[in-house]
């Protein structure tokens, strides 16, 4: 790194939410020619600081300059005048549109003709430059996820980019295909371009990055040379404490079969096939975790296991009945528990109270209510015992619980789904986006439940996380059931090559 | 765009209670300055309008008479809304119920009023309800969009009556006017006192204690509202939408049918053309009510009986000072706009910003 | 005999033509508005207003064209109202677009008071040169007026715009995910803005044909709830103005046909025939629900959603 010059300066930016200071006075200084990665647990700032530099929020003090000249941003147009572009980490694609009107969208205006065979071929030759394979032709929901992330590359190449900001990009690949990322970004960064990379994970932080910044709770509290630090020191500014994975201890009390899913296939919401012919047991007192990365029918299997999707062949039988067209009330009714992915979209209803949501699922039981009539004294009792239990931080039971917080909004459904007497218990995602404290509850929780036997699904894209709960792990590729390992054995090498479609006698060949 | 909505921390309570009285004076400055293009001063109008409405017990009791079809289809289309099914075809629904009951009528059955009104009054629900549940069957079964069937449902409904009171229903002393003959005494709807208020008032706020009832205390209730916030939590929690779509439209088509019946049973006293008022239908302005009511029976009891103050104020002045009746339709429609842009802003701030405040 | 049948179809396709003229420019007006992301329900207030606007000033000034330069601006005004509530203030598109209806119904008759009863000037039969004596096509599509006229060239100009240029590429994405349009410097606001306010002029000339040309008079609510079908048209074109041409005189067919028989007088009671266009209309919702259920096809991704940048 001879030519020091920044590309990029960011002094003392501050941006607020209602409620919330996301960046508070950060510097962040970007040379030419760099990978640069910003390091952060979720919700430390790191996608606020980066959406800032991009134009998409205007932030409330601080100045950014570019080569050198101070610059101001009031629309992303701004940013990508001055060659700054970013791979946001959920995509910014057109689905229904093909590669190539992905990239020239916004190039030009009004009646201007598009001419996309020209284009085409620009969009070929840059991707055979940089090593980015895709279809110029193609429509991005044909694409994979891998691929789709090289069209958000190749739309900011296309647009001369020379300082590229990519927002967690290795969350949804597999380790071969974020291997494949390297090498692109490294053959950037030979090609002058400077890249921010943003990521938690420690391990390919050490491996991509020259330098590195560390967010947390929205402020910087560091810029090291990659060199001169190591990964735990890099946790410890990261977290401001230390932190330590434990492995829960597997007890060897496998009780009876409680999920017994034989040849299930179902379809996705586009009518394509999302699980084939997939086959497991679950017994009581155990964790299956499924491992895959995302889009690989791991929704469809956890809405299978839960009545919220129909099969098209197969069975399923839970505690021994079968449950051939039942539906999802016949599935809660016989003692299916589910924490789904998404917590606002699916598990609450934002605009009801926490006494409301309290029962969403079990506002049939006895206990709330005689006949036709709905109980919300006793509703709101059972609110306030979940809230003790749980200690869910809210101004009270009749809040929306809209206005909860992610971890306290995780609680409450956590809550609902594990005081009732379940059989079986679905959970997806069930960390995702949730601070240290909040997941090492919810972690123990699973554990705890498990030595009570009940029978645990456990979906994350979390590896480490898989390895520290389950007693085995399943990997999904393409909605089929790449193989199911004992988890005290597995290999994160050999997961990877699962995930990436061998199967498991292949992969451990 | 310069200007932007900014959340508020806290929803402005102030401004809940103010948006909607802000918004009803608001609509009536606009429409005065209407009124005054047209030479009209608008504070004598509104006076007028006011006086005769609120003022005297005559008047009271018309409004009383307009409220009771519009409580019953307000009702209707509100409990759909909560659900998130658009309802827009009360008018449709209303005609059939009124063809329904008429349909009894005709049968030459003569009945004691112990058996004529209430069968009457299933007739005319049932034909309510199934005009309502055609777009909802097709709702559920083919994802048809309810807004484009609901509507186009209430020009055929129309058609239909029209088709029975020009031809097979005619009256043949009507001298031509497209009217039945006027209903047996036994058929009529019982009228309080010497006011034309009849039998259906007490319908229409027999049917607010129920739905507020189900909606509050019942499991139901429950049901209908998560689906109405939030569909897929909905399935998530085990509750069967499609059954509760065509169970709400059922009932919701059964208030505006008895709305029909009740109409034609206790004002009319027989089947005609413009059974709703042509300029502004009940059908309609239930919609502006369900709206304004804010998904309570009660607010749709109380807004029925302001718009039925409008109506028959808006009536006065189309006869005292000639002034088009759509005016009405001209003030609903701002009310509602402004109401929908009042909500807005007590949940967010406006604000003005022509650039980012960096470098400072 | 035979021939007499042929001229009675020619006449009737003739017929279809002018009647689905007006639902033709309301369609395409409200296919840039559906394509950006913007749900407008208020087209039946929309027409409403732009037939009475189009009628006011070509009465007043004895000029068609005039009245339909009014008209496309009114409604172009009042579309504005329907998009600074959808698109700045965030409402509800539906609650919007029904309010836009009752507005527009209330202003028209208010306003349309004095004009009732009145005939004013409108457009003439226009043959056009050398196509209208095309056999059949011609006598079909080159004996109507200037605005049918306008309407054909309307379509393909719309398609091109749609899916040949930067502009229409910037509107569908818009429709489809405004974030990534955003993302990219394509101002969500304004394309919107746009799109909406385009689709109430076009309704507005929509309904300015039945005042100036398909009648040359104002009669209170006179769009008769052509505003609904063209929503339903939309659906059933795919949001492709190409077939909303087609479907335009698909419906404008069934309106001539049902007044033709009404005059023929074949044993089918009038009002009965008079229900042919909604049913119809209902009919082909089904069928195009159905299609799109089995395809998978669907409206653009965002459309009735709001979009606001800084949310979190």
């Amino acid at each position: 790194m001879s030519d020091s010059r920044a590309a990029v300066s960011m002094r003392g930016v501050t941006k607020r939410f209602p409620g919330v200071i996301a960046n508070d006075r950060v510097d962040l200084e970007l040379l030419e020619g760099e990978i640069h990665t910003l390091l952060g647990e979720n919700g430390a700032g790191k996608s606020t600081l980066m959406n800032v530099l991009t134009g998409i929020y205007l932030p409330d003090e601080g100045s950014i300059s570019v080569a050198g000249k101070p610059v101001r941003f009031n629309s992303p147009k701004d940013a990508i005048a001055l060659g700054i572009g970013m791979v946001h980490q959920h995509f910014k694609l057109v689905q229904s549109h093909t590669v190539t009107e992905n990239i020239v969208l916004g190039l030009a205006g009004g009646f201007q003709p598009v001419r996309l065979s020209e284009a085409e071929g620009r969009v070929a030759e840059l991707s055979e430059r940089y090593g980015v394979k895709v279809d110029p032709g193609a429509h991005v929901w044909e694409l994979s996820i891998g691929e789709q992330q090289r069209v958000e590359i190749l739309k900011i190449l296309f647009r001369g980019a020379k300082i590229l900001l990519l927002d967690e990009p290795t969350a949804v690949l597999t380790p071969q295909e974020a291997d494949e990322l390297f090498v692109t970004l490294r053959s950037m960064r030979e090609k002058g371009h400077s890249i921010v990379f943003i990521s938690h994970k420690l391990d390919e932080v050490m491996a991509i990055s020259d330098r590195i910044t560390v967010l947390r709770g929205g402020k910087n509290v560091g810029t090291v040379q990659t060199s001169a630090t190591s990964p735990r020191a890099l946790s410890n500014l990261m977290v401001g404490r230390e932190i330590q994975f434990q492995t829960y201890p597997r007890p060897e009390m496998k009780g009876e079969s409680i999920l017994e899913v034989k040849g299930v296939s179902a379809e996705g919401d586009r009518g394509l096939p999302a699980l084939k012919d997939v086959s497991f047991e679950v017994a009581s007192g155990e964790i299956l975790g499924f491992a895959g990365v995302a889009g690989n029918g791991q929704e469809e299997l956890a809405q299978v296991v839960t009545g919220l999707k129909a099969i098209s062949s197969g069975s399923i039988t839970v505690d021994g009945r079968p449950m051939a067209g039942a539906s999802a009330k016949d599935f809660i009714d016989a003692g299916v528990s589910y924490v789904p992915a998404d917590r606002h979209g699916v598990a609450t209803v934002g605009d009801m109270s926490l006494t409301h949501n309290s029962v969403l699922r079990r506002y049939r039981e006895e206990k709330f209510g005689q006949g036709p009539l709905l109980n919300l004294v006793a509703a709101s009792k059972y609110a306030d015992r979940l809230i003790e239990e749980f200690d869910i931080k809210t101004p009270g039971r009749e809040t929306a619980v809209r206005t909860l917080s992610g971890g306290n909004l995780q609680k409450v459904i956590l809550a609902r789904e594990m005081t009732t007497r379940h059989r079986l218990l679905v959970v997806m995602s069930a960390t995702h986006g949730l601070d240290v404290g909040a997941t090492e509850f919810v972690r123990e929780t699973l554990n705890h439940h498990r030595e009570e036997g009940a029978a645990i699904v456990l979906i994350s894209e979390d590896l480490e996380e898989l390895l520290s709960l389950s007693d085995r792990i399943a990997v999904l590729f393409h909605g089929e059931i790449m193989g199911i390992v004992d988890a005290a054995q597995a290999e994160i090498e050999t997961l990877g090559l699962m995930m990436a479609g061998e199967r498991q006698s292949e992969a451990v060949a | 765009m310069p200007l932007r909505l900014e959340m508020r921390l806290e929803r402005s309570r102030r401004l809940e209670y103010l948006v909607p009285v802000l918004s009803v004076l608001l609509a009536l400055a606009v429409s005065g300055l209407l009124l005054l293009m047209t030479g009209t001063n608008p504070l004598t109008a509104y006076g007028e309008m006011f006086s005769e409405a609120f003022g005297t017990s005559y008047g009271f009791a018309e409004v009383l008479v307009k409220a009771t079809p519009l409580i019953l289809c307000g009702l209707g289309v509100m409990l759909a809304f909560k659900m998130l099914f658009w309802n827009i075809g009360a008018e449709g629904q209303l005609h059939m119920g009124a063809w329904g009951a008429t349909a009894v009528v005709m049968t030459g059955w003569d009945g004691s009023p112990w058996l004529m009104v209430p069968a009457m009054v299933v007739a005319g629900m049932i034909c309510g309800a199934i005009w309502a549940l055609i777009p909802a069957f097709l709702k559920v079964q083919l994802n048809c969009n309810e807004i484009i069937t609901t509507l186009l449902l209430n020009y055929v409904a129309i058609l239909w009556v029209a088709h029975f009171i020009y031809g097979p229903w005619k009256d043949p002393e009507s001298f031509g006017f497209p009217m039945t003959k006027q209903f047996p005494d036994g058929a009529q709807l019982l009228r309080f006192g010497d006011s034309r208020v009849h039998l259906g008032l007490v319908f229409a706020l027999l049917a607010a204690v129920v739905l507020y009832f189900l909606q509050e205390k019942s499991r139901w209730g429950f049901e209908i509202a998560v689906t109405g916030n939030n569909p897929t939590a909905a399935e998530y929690a085990g509750m069967n939408s499609r059954r509760n779509i065509l169970l709400v439209m059922a009932i919701s088509g059964g208030l505006a049918g008895l709305a029909g019946m009740s109409e034609i049973a206790g004002i009319q006293l027989k089947l005609l053309k413009d059974i709703s008022p042509h300029a502004a239908p009940y059908g309609y302005t239930a919609i502006i009510i369900a709206w304004l009511a804010r998904r309570n029976p009660w607010g749709v009891v109380l807004v029925s009986v302001l718009m039925g103050g409008l109506y028959v104020g808006g009536e006065t002045v189309q006869i005292t000072m000639k002034l088009p009746v759509n005016f009405v339709l001209i003030i609903q429609a701002l009310i509602l706009f402004f109401v929908l842009g009042g909500d807005i802003l007590s949940r967010y701030k406006l604000v003005y910003r022509r650039e980012a405040p960096i470098g400072g | 005999m035979e021939a007499d049948l042929s001229v009675l179809i020619i006449a009737i396709l003739q017929a279809a033509v002018r009647s689905g003229t007006p639902i033709l420019f309301v369609c395409i007006g409200e296919i840039y508005a559906e394509r950006a992301g913007v749900l407008n329900v208020g087209l039946e207030g929309l027409m409403l207003i732009g037939a009475i606007s189009g009628f006011t000033v070509s009465f007043t000034t004895g000029s068609a064209p005039l009245g339909v330069a009014a008209a496309a601006i009114a409604g172009g005004l009042f579309a504005l109202i329907h998009a600074f509530t959808t698109i700045t203030l965030r409402a509800d598109q539906i609650v919007s677009g029904l309010t836009l209806t009752i507005l527009g119904t209330g202003i028209s008759g208010f306003f349309g008071k004095a004009m009732i009863g009145q005939v004013g000037p409108g457009f003439d039969r226009l043959e056009l040169p050398v196509l209208a004596q095309i056999p059949v096509l011609g006598e079909i599509f080159f004996r109507q007026d200037a605005m049918v006229y306008l309407s054909f060239l309307l379509v393909p100009l719309t398609w091109w715009v749609m899916f040949r240029t930067h502009l229409g590429l910037a509107i569908r994405s818009v429709g489809e995910s405004p974030a990534t349009a955003d993302s990219l410097g394509v101002s969500v606001t304004r394309v919107r803005y746009g799109c909406v306010v385009f689709g109430g002029a076009m309704a507005g000339v929509g309904g300015a044909y039945l005042s100036l040309a398909y009648t040359t008079m104002w009669v209170e609510q006179m769009s008769g709830g052509r505003g609904w079908i063209t929503l339903a048209l939309v659906i059933f074109a795919g949001w492709n103005p190409a077939k909303a041409f087609l479907g335009a005189y698909l419906f404008g067919g069934a309106e001539a046909l049902q007044l033709r028989l009404q005059a023929v007088g074949l044993g089918i009671p009038t009002y009965f025939l008079m229900m042919l266009p909604y049913v119809l209309t209902i009919a082909i919702l089904v069928m195009a629900s159905r299609a799109s259920l089995r395809r998978r096809l669907g409206a653009p991704a965002a459309l009735g959603v709001p979009y606001a940048r800084e949310e979190r």
